[in-house]
């Protein structure tokens, strides 16, 4: 499939549900667990992470254009629009300039190993190793 | 304000950025090659540029057009335009086909670029303000 309308449309479901998915669970982690650290923003992005190497495992990680449907909806579309580099950015930088260097640098590492760490086991776990 | 309204805002930024990003990730794979995943990178950095530029415009100017338009621009098109699972997966892959090295090296070019880029964006919108 090369980037066609179809594609494109499956980017896009894909990415609202994953936006929305997003909002979602950042309210409901910011509501239990407060603000004071983008807990929101982690949870998302660990959790994004962990499910994509699952996928990546199934699907196998495309090397060219001819991506599949379920590649381009769930990976492109759903995960990629759920997770987000923008927002950790954003937060680990105020969260710097706020005072809270020791934090920034946590959730840096944090989103990083752990975030990195998860979707190996992800893909671990689907058979992707084998 | 409708408590479905966010949601709405967002999906549809979302759907939007996701759908830039894809087509950002094409061109770079079509014109570069798949060495080195150049679409993600492009995207997360210009992507943590903007929404350090919009959440700084919004708080400066709390009724204006960026402020209110918050949810689609910030948790919308910023979100879904940038991602953190395809950047673990590419990390991975680059792993997995015996590039460590390259690995590492898209590892730590991207976290200081992301912050950095975040950092002109918010001075850029102050400067921008001052002016």
């Amino acid at each position: 499939m090369s980037v066609g309308f179809s594609s494109l449309l499956l980017v896009a479901v894909g990415g609202a549900l994953g936006g929305m998915g997003r909002l979602a669970v950042t309210n409901l982690v910011t509501r239990r667990l407060g603000a004071t650290f983008p807990w929101g923003t982690l949870v998302v992005n660990l959790s994004g992470a962990l499910v994509a190497g699952w996928v990546a495992g199934r699907l196998g990680v495309p090397t060219s254009l001819e991506l599949s449907a379920a590649w381009l909806g769930l990976a492109v579309g759903v995960l990629g629009g759920y997770t987000t580099v923008s927002s950790f950015s954003l937060q680990t930088l105020s969260l710097w300039q706020s005072g809270y260097p020791r934090r920034a640098v946590g959730n840096v590492l944090a989103t990083c190993l752990i975030g990195l760490l998860l979707a190996a086991l992800g893909w671990w776990l689907a058979g992707g190793a084998q | 304000m409708n408590r479905w309204y966010p949601y709405a805002a967002v999906g549809l930024g979302s759907a939007l950025g996701s759908t830039l990003r894809y087509l950002v990730s094409a061109g770079s794979l079509a014109a570069l090659g798949p060495l080195f995943p150049w679409g993600t990178l492009l995207v997360n950095v210009v992507g943590s540029w903007l929404i350090a530029w919009l959440a700084t415009r919004g708080a400066r100017y709390t009724r204006g057009r960026v402020a209110r338009w918050q949810p689609f621009l910030v948790a919308g098109f910023c979100g879904g335009f940038t991602t953190f699972s395809l950047f673990g997966l590419e990390t991975l892959h680059l792993v997995t086909v015996g590039r460590p090295g390259l690995a590492l090296l898209y590892v730590v070019v991207s976290l200081p670029l992301w912050l950095g880029a975040a950092l002109l964006g918010q001075r850029m919108a102050r400067m921008g303000a001052a002016a």
